[in-house]
């Protein structure tokens, strides 16, 4: 099956959303491509215990009374032409769309580094672990830990609270003097000041170690309990959970695929201009994957890049201010909890970097020729094609984990069923 | 609240609508699947991109955390 639209658009969080709106008004058709069940992205995730938001209810309503957005949750992309096409599959099969124009918002997933222990189940991502509260995981009753860097450590941290979970300790890397001086500047972003405040006040009596990491997770079937080292001294507290998370990082996989040029800062980002054009004609990019900068900044993004492909271009202009004013906030959050070294240190020779293939760092290390670890170690080629490892290489072994076309950039990007690979080679011989 | 019945390894488990099927297997088990090695993993990114909650579905290979847990289904882990 093959649908047309002027605009594709991949991400239904904040900033693919904003873009559909913008583009729906201006009397586009839309098709809005998302792997989730429900619109709203990672930050707008909403507790299913909870009643739908006031917010929520109006996205869900404003995507399903618009006739000219035609939204596709828990679709995920198989493969990617720059025409543009996306070819998506789901539990129903797949769907071939094509559009004039395409703005990819495939928003951001965490950075963690390894450290020995991270693999034991029980052991997650921050937001991941959020995330899975929100879609009922069970934590009511169970002692959390939540370790690493940024704000995501307090969000998540709040969510999980409210749920029932006990926290334990909340560990930041960052030094206390680091993290007075961001909140310091807070009160230029005023929504981000008082949603700092709520989450302080929620999280009272918790403690909260600066200075301070985990340096391994205990247990044998599972998670038991985690070493904490602060300023040279070290503790073990037991817990359920441990949600760990040292900021974020864009999905470039289809922008990569589509041949969209790339920056690194080691992480890869979509380079774009101003309207948020990309280096390929007619593919936009917006939110995260241009640079992690927050929900506000991809909303801006998402609605800029909208007006570009509708042709409005002074009212995509006129935004330049605010998107300056919070890309600004960004790179406040990216300076003061900016990951400091002994984080990179923590993984051992018997430590496992690539979790599919339970390739351990010393595996790696005895490669003499960097060129051929993934030959050799089988490192990044399982299941999830590299996605968790190649972020963690290019930390702990900077040069190693650079991304390079000829090494991701092949079809299919997630694993997919058989028959949509049939079909697709059928219908495009020459991919 | 609406609650949906599934099985989780043959385990009957009844979780409110809209829970993710990885959540309905955590009141079952930790370990999602094996490792290469052998070693027990669970979910870990939450988020689709990781792959350590494939499990199965209807004999289907699914991720845990991007499915709901329907009625009726039949859910496998360790494969």
């Amino acid at each position: 099956m093959t649908e047309h639209f002027d605009v594709l658009i991949l991400g239904a969080g904040p900033a693919g959303l904003a873009a559909a709106e913008t583009l729906a008004h201006a009397g586009r058709t839309v098709g809005l491509v998302d792997e989730q069940t429900d619109p709203g992205g990672q930050i707008g995730r909403r507790a299913i215990r909870q009643r739908p938001g006031r917010a929520f209810r109006k996205t869900l309503t404003r995507l399903r009374a618009n006739d000219r957005i035609t939204y596709f949750p828990s679709q995920r992309v198989v493969d990617c032409d720059p025409h543009p096409a996306l070819v998506t599959e789901s539990d129903l099969g797949y769907t071939r769309l094509t559009g004039a124009s395409l703005i990819l918002a495939p928003g951001a997933r965490e950075l963690v580094l390894p450290f020995p222990g991270w693999t034991l189940p029980g052991v997650l991502g921050a937001g991941g672990l959020q995330a899975l509260t929100k879609s009922g995981w069970p934590v009511r009753g169970r002692n959390v830990v939540f370790a690493g860097s940024g704000p995501l450590l307090i969000a998540s941290a709040h969510t999980l609270k409210k749920e029932g979970a006990r926290i334990r300790v909340i560990v930041e890397q960052t030094a206390r003097r680091e993290i007075a001086r961001f909140v310091a500047k807070l009160p230029a972003w005023p929504s981000k000041a008082i949603q700092t405040l709520t989450f302080t006040l929620g999280l009272a009596g918790i403690p909260y170690y600066t200075d301070a990491w985990v340096t391994e997770a205990l247990g044998e079937e599972r998670l038991e309990a985690v070493r904490i080292v602060q300023r040279g001294r070290s503790s073990v507290v037991s817990c359920d959970f441990l949600g760990t998370s040292l900021g974020l990082i864009p999905n470039v996989e289809v922008a990569l695929r589509l041949g969209c040029a790339l920056s690194h800062d080691p992480h890869p980002t979509v380079r774009v201009d101003s309207l948020q054009a990309t280096s390929q004609p007619g593919i936009y990019a917006a939110g995260e994957i241009t640079g992690i900068g927050g929900a506000e900044l991809a909303r801006l993004e998402g609605t800029i890049a909208g007006h570009a492909v509708a042709g409005e271009l002074s009212k995509a202009r006129a935004l330049a201010p605010r998107h300056a004013h919070w890309a600004r906030f960004g790179a406040e959050v990216a300076r003061h909890f900016a990951l400091r070294d002994p984080l990179r240190e923590l993984a051992g020779s018997q430590t496992i970097l690539c979790r599919c293939e339970d390739v351990t760092l010393g595996e790696i290390d005895a490669v003499a020729d960097t060129g051929s670890i993934k030959l050799l170690t089988r490192l990044g080629m399982g299941p999830c094609q590299g996605r968790i490892c190649r972020a963690a290489l290019a930390e702990l072994r900077p040069g190693y984990g650079t991304v390079t076309p000829s090494e991701i950039s092949r079809p299919p990007l997630f694993p997919a069923r058989l028959d949509t690979l049939a079909d697709q080679a059928l219908k495009e011989p020459s991919s | 609240m609406k609650t949906v019945t599934l099985t989780v390894n043959g385990i009957p488990v009844t979780v409110p609508e809209g829970t993710s099927a990885a959540a309905a297997i955590a009141t079952v088990t930790d370990v999602f699947h094996r490792s290469v090695r052998g070693a027990p993993r669970g979910p870990y990114c939450g988020m689709g991109q990781c792959f350590e909650c494939r499990i199965r579905i209807d004999g289907w290979r699914m991720l845990a955390c991007l499915a709901r847990a329907t009625a009726g289904v039949a859910i496998t882990t360790d494969d």
